[in-house]
């Protein structure tokens, strides 16, 4: 471990990554601030900037620093116009935003930078002990299991991305499936599904799609309820950014406690920075002494430390899955997942024997880019906010345009861009109906991979007899099973006892 | 019946079209040699597509009853006419223009005339803010994306480039 930290150590600290780490986070806090660009759009939008440096380390420096600015960015924004970019940092406006309106901008601003610091450098902390152990236990699986872990972790992010209803989440899953088997794959040498069109013979880009599905329905919004870019602030200047002894020692336990559960929450596909930081918030406002329960939701500085640590730490925590099994636990490690398949970087167990100097690279630069945050987003803070006084009207065609350049950039097609349109407008209307879209691009994004690892096992077994001869493939395959089914046994046994109808235990 | 129904039920005749085509037609002109192979092209799509209509009938009949009440949705799709919708439908068609004259007319003109006609839908007026900035961010996207990324944009309209 000591080896790799130092190869690490020595890739991450050459200038041009250290100018990476700069210019990622930068870019990333100052887009992330906006409303209607998170970190998924920003990242996709990225994608053919990182791939054009060609270094894959470098690459990924830049797209993790991005990641972190624009986290950091939600939370800004949430906490100066209660306008969280991210559902991430909606529990960061609970108690940020009243702060904000009683003068304390400054000091809410340094709560959520100090915590966000620690749960993120906690988090690289435990992914660096985490990372390497899963990634040995990695080492041992086939094509079968690895088919059956993806298999499980689709019916995870199926089972707790959806809000209560798994059926259309897992039916979401199965369409960004479906969408993957379209084109030309790697492993059988004929189009499939293309109905005859030429720019479908490659497939679906997987820029394109992201930005159908995150980046152009948010914008939608904003253009039919302008309330939700609701903005001008309350124009008066952020200052005195420090905090006190006192309030530095109530919030430290705060953050320590929430800095390991986020990351826990992170690790699991599915759950995510969203999850993490709500569950922190209720979780630390029941154990808070009742005199400062009451101050949750008014501006309390525990209230604001907990969701901001919990969600740092549980971005981290999605880098656990991703970079030891090269499964995506959430839309944004996915897009990372597809620009590193771009890059000709294959995440998984090998990654660490093969390249270990991209992973140790990214690991240092999360606590580079944590530093980078703290030290040099925070005093900027006051100037870069002044984004947030663009008017709209000038805002959503400049959003409208990025996202139309990230898909045409990628493709160098026009056509790209009327697919982009069209499915832009599908996952409007799915979201009108509370659809959610995260499950279709990560079964899509994980599509080929699936299929892939299914066929050699196939070809390996002869037929499916490999799921009867593994017990290991056969145990995941039945956790995923219960993983889809197990909610809607609870929700019917909850209404059953709602019913007055005796339950035996 | 609800949007997400009818949803569930196009989703559902997407799915039978693309389960027709996986069992039915695409082996058809499958190679000899490969018949013999354990895994055929449309092995993975025939599993996907039974998941995907037994999961959309599931939806589609409202087999999985939620135990919350359904929580209030950020823009109720029935009063969608409250909305700005005929603006979000002009930028819509706005963009598919875009997408349809980028080439014709070049990278720098088309959107030059994108960022201004969005804004003015929105219902900007300073044309005085409004063209200079659409240049300006015209030209210096032009300038990252040939210049510092060094992908081809074709600048000007198609009948002043060279050879075309």
């Amino acid at each position: 471990m000591l080896e790799g930290l130092m190869i690490g150590l020595a890739t991450a600290f050459s200038l041009t990554n250290i100018l990476m780490v700069i210019g990622g986070c930068l870019i990333g806090t100052f887009i992330g601030m906006l409303p209607g660009l998170g970190p998924m759009s920003i990242i996709a939008i990225m994608i053919p900037v990182a791939i054009t440096i060609g270094d894959p380390s470098a690459a990924l420096i830049l797209l993790a620093g991005v990641y972190y600015g624009a986290i950091f960015g939600g939370s800004t924004s949430s906490i100066l116009i209660n306008a969280p970019g991210v559902a991430s940092t909606v529990a960061t406006s609970f108690d940020g935003y009243p702060l904000a309106r009683q003068g304390k901008a400054g000091k809410a601003l340094t709560v959520a930078a100090i915590a966000s610091f620690c749960g993120g450098t906690i988090g690289a902390i435990l992914l660096m002990v985490f990372a390497p152990a899963l990634a040995s236990v990695a080492l041992l699986f086939h094509s079968a299991e690895y088919f059956a872990l993806m298999v499980v972790g689709l019916s995870a992010i199926a089972a707790f991305a959806g809000s209560g209803q798994v059926g259309k989440a897992l039916l979401m899953t199965l369409l960004g499936l479906i969408m993957a088997t379209v084109g030309e794959g790697a492993l059988f040498n004929m189009p499939r599904f293309t109905m005859g069109v030429m720019d479908l013979q490659s497939g679906f880009g997987f820029i394109t799609l992201a930005m159908a599905m995150f980046a152009l329905p948010e914008a939608l919004y904003l253009v039919l309820d302008p309330s939700r870019s609701s903005q001008g602030g309350d124009g008066n200047a952020i200052k005195d950014l420090r905090i006190t002894r006192a309030e530095a020692k109530s919030i430290a336990p705060v953050i320590g406690r929430q800095s390991v559960q986020g990351f826990l929450i992170g690790v699991l596909p599915g759950a995510g920075a969203t999850i993490a930081s709500f569950l922190g918030y209720a979780v630390e406002r029941n154990i808070a002494p009742k005199a400062e329960q009451a101050e949750f939701g008014k501006g309390s500085l525990k209230g604001l430390a907990a969701p901001e640590s919990a969600n740092n730490a549980a971005c981290t925590g999605s880098f656990v899955p991703l970079l030891t099994l090269g499964i995506p636990g959430s839309g944004t490690t996915a897009i990372l997942l597809g620009a590193l398949i771009a890059l000709n970087v294959t995440p998984g167990p090998r990654l660490m024997v093969d390249d270990p100097q991209i992973f140790w690279a990214v690991i240092i630069s999360m606590y580079l880019g944590n530093l980078i945050l703290l030290v040099l987003n925070l005093p900027l803070i006051p100037y870069i906010a002044k984004i947030l006084t663009v008017p709209r009207t000038f805002l959503i065609p400049f959003i409208l345009f990025f996202t139309l350049m990230g898909a045409y950039i990628g493709q160098n097609n026009a056509t790209e861009l009327l697919i982009l349109v069209g499915l832009g407008l599908c996952a409007t209307v799915l979201r009108f109906a509370d659809y959610p879209l995260a499950p279709l691009l990560i079964g899509f994004i994980l599509g080929s991979m699936l299929e892939n690892n299914f066929a050699r096992a196939m070809q390996l077994y002869d037929g499916l007899g490999f799921i009867l001869e593994r017990p290991m493939t056969m145990g995941l395959l039945a956790l995923a099973v219960i993983l889809v089914l197990l909610p809607s046994y609870r929700a019917r046994r909850a209404r059953l006892r709602a019913e007055g109808v005796a339950d035996a235990d | 019946m609800a949007l997400d129904r009818w949803i569930a039920l196009v989703i559902l005749m997407i799915c039978l079209a693309y389960g027709y085509a996986a069992f039915f037609t695409m082996d058809a002109g499958l190679a000899p040699f490969m018949k013999r192979n354990p895994i055929w092209p449309s092995t993975f799509p025939k599993i996907l597509s039974v998941l995907a209509v037994l999961t959309a009938l599931t939806v589609l009949l409202g087999l999985e009853k939620g135990a919350t009440e359904p929580k209030p949705m950020e823009i109720n799709y029935r009063r969608l006419t409250e909305y700005k919708l005929g603006q979000a439908l002009m930028l819509l068609a706005l963009m598919v223009a875009y997408a349809l004259l980028l080439r014709p007319f070049g990278f720098l003109l088309s959107t030059l005339a994108f960022l201004t006609i969005g804004s003015l839908i929105l219902g900007e007026r300073r044309l005085h803010i409004l063209l200079p900035v659409a240049a300006i961010a015209a030209g210096l996207v032009w300038y990252l994306v040939q210049v510092v990324l060094g992908i081809f944009l074709s600048p000007w309209p198609a009948f002043m480039a060279n050879g075309g």
